[in-house]
């Protein structure tokens, strides 16, 4: 799943993701080399987050893996996956891929909980899926709901320690938060990594799930740890925990000053002039 | 679907369904696949296999002939049990075939090599 230009409407809108990735679109999806290229940098992006042990292989898993273009890439990085999506025409490419050999793939729908065994997987991936899982495609369905079993699923079948890695293109803070705190009460800590904030084509959001223990957080790359890595840049990369967009300005602050005082501007009612002396501490007086 | 995946998949995610794992196996049509011996690979799945539902699992589709009944202390070393391991675990795609949740009795088909584990809501 890519992001589409803006003046598209976002795929997840349009449906239920196991109809709208038909065989037409699972096909267009594989053969489309610019999605591969994404993909790949992302789903090499999220195994790097998931920061395994170094030289060994493990069990991941791969949630929504479409066509197997991020499984290949865990394939390829010496891991075993196990794919899982809801779209079997998707399915079918990624099983018919005689390169994806050290993988299996599983037809499931992630709301409806993960198929395995307590413990099963090193960590897990998933490339452009989860804001599938934030729209209700029949009455029956609460996003909120199938978030949260996703999760509290997911969580059970991770070994303790690993690691879930998200990359997604949120719509809005608000679906951000959903996500976010659907994973908090499901067990998971973790918190958002911002690739490219400042660049809209190439911002990448992922979301770094961990399940208890002390674990090291992933940190933000800058230039002295820059060297020796050649295929993604990460000039201006930060990292947000626990972001709460909305933080609420203080009463009385010089920011809540600003604020009333362009809101009543914008109301066209009188206003004082900007002044840097607004909202300043006044000296005790005798 | 290969063995690999059945050892881990389970059925715990449908309602009621405390344990739901080993999934019983049924095949009608099966594949087997050159792929490509690492040992490293079978060494680290090992560990993390269940070997009393690999047994089973190769028993019902008759390749259990080569498997000791319990993974014997020195596996690391026996590298013709690795081999065989790593054939059972890897190159074995069951093309056609079921599962079934031992504690429900739901039965989830194999077809083109995918399970299906998709559950409609009325029957979760």
């Amino acid at each position: 799943m890519f992001q589409m230009a803006s003046f598209k409407i976002k795929p997840e809108h349009s449906g239920p993701p196991e109809l709208y990735y038909n065989e037409t679109e699972a096909s267009k999806y594989a053969s489309n080399s610019h999605i591969t290229a994404i993909q790949h940098e992302m789903a090499e992006r999220a195994l790097e987050l998931l920061a395994l042990p170094e030289g060994k292989c493990g069990l991941l898993l791969d949630i929504g893996c479409g066509t197997g273009m991020s499984s290949e890439v865990l394939q390829d990085n010496g891991h075993c996956f196990i794919g899982l999506d809801v779209s079997l025409p998707m399915l079918t490419i990624a099983k018919d891929d005689e390169d994806l050999e050290s993988g299996d793939f599983v037809w499931q729908d992630m709301g409806k909980g993960m198929p395995f065994r307590p413990g099963s997987f090193d960590g897990a991936i998933s490339i452009s899926a989860i804001q599938w899982l934030c729209h209700a495609n029949s009455s029956n369905e609460n996003p909120r709901k199938r978030l949260y079993f996703f999760f509290q699923s997911l969580y059970g079948c991770l070994g303790r320690g690993s690691r879930a890695v998200f990359q997604f293109y949120p719509e809005n803070d608000a679906q951000c938060d959903l996500i976010m705190s659907q994973a908090t009460k499901a067990g998971f800590n973790g918190g958002l990594v911002v690739d490219y904030p400042e660049s809209t084509k190439k911002k990448k959001i992922y979301l770094v799930l961990m399940t208890g223990g002390v674990a090291q957080l992933p940190q933000a790359l800058n230039e002295e740890n820059d060297e020796g890595r050649s295929q993604i840049d990460n000039a201006g990369r930060s990292f947000v925990w626990n972001s709460r967009k909305n933080e609420k300005i203080v009463k009385g602050s010089k920011a809540w000053i600003d604020q009333k005082r362009l809101r009543q501007a914008k109301q066209g009612k009188e206003v004082r002039h900007e002044s840097k002396y607004s909202g300043r501490k006044r000296k005790p007086k005798f | 679907m290969k063995l690999l995946t059945h050892n881990f998949v389970s059925s715990r995610f449908l309602k009621d369904v405390k344990g739901g794992y080993p999934l019983k196996l049924s095949a009608q049509k099966i594949e087997t696949k050159d792929v490509e011996f690492n040992e490293e690979f079978i060494k680290n799945i090992i560990p993390k296999c269940d070997f009393s539902a690999l047994r089973s699992a190769c028993e019902s589709i008759n390749e259990a002939a080569n498997l000791p009944q319990t993974l014997p202390e020195n596996w690391i070393e026996n590298e013709e049990l690795l081999k065989e391991l790593h054939r059972l675990l890897f190159c074995i795609d069951i093309i056609e075939g079921e599962l079934q949740c031992p504690d429900t009795a739901r039965i989830f088909p194999i077809k083109q090599g995918i399970p299906n584990l998709l559950v409609e809501d009325e029957q979760k």
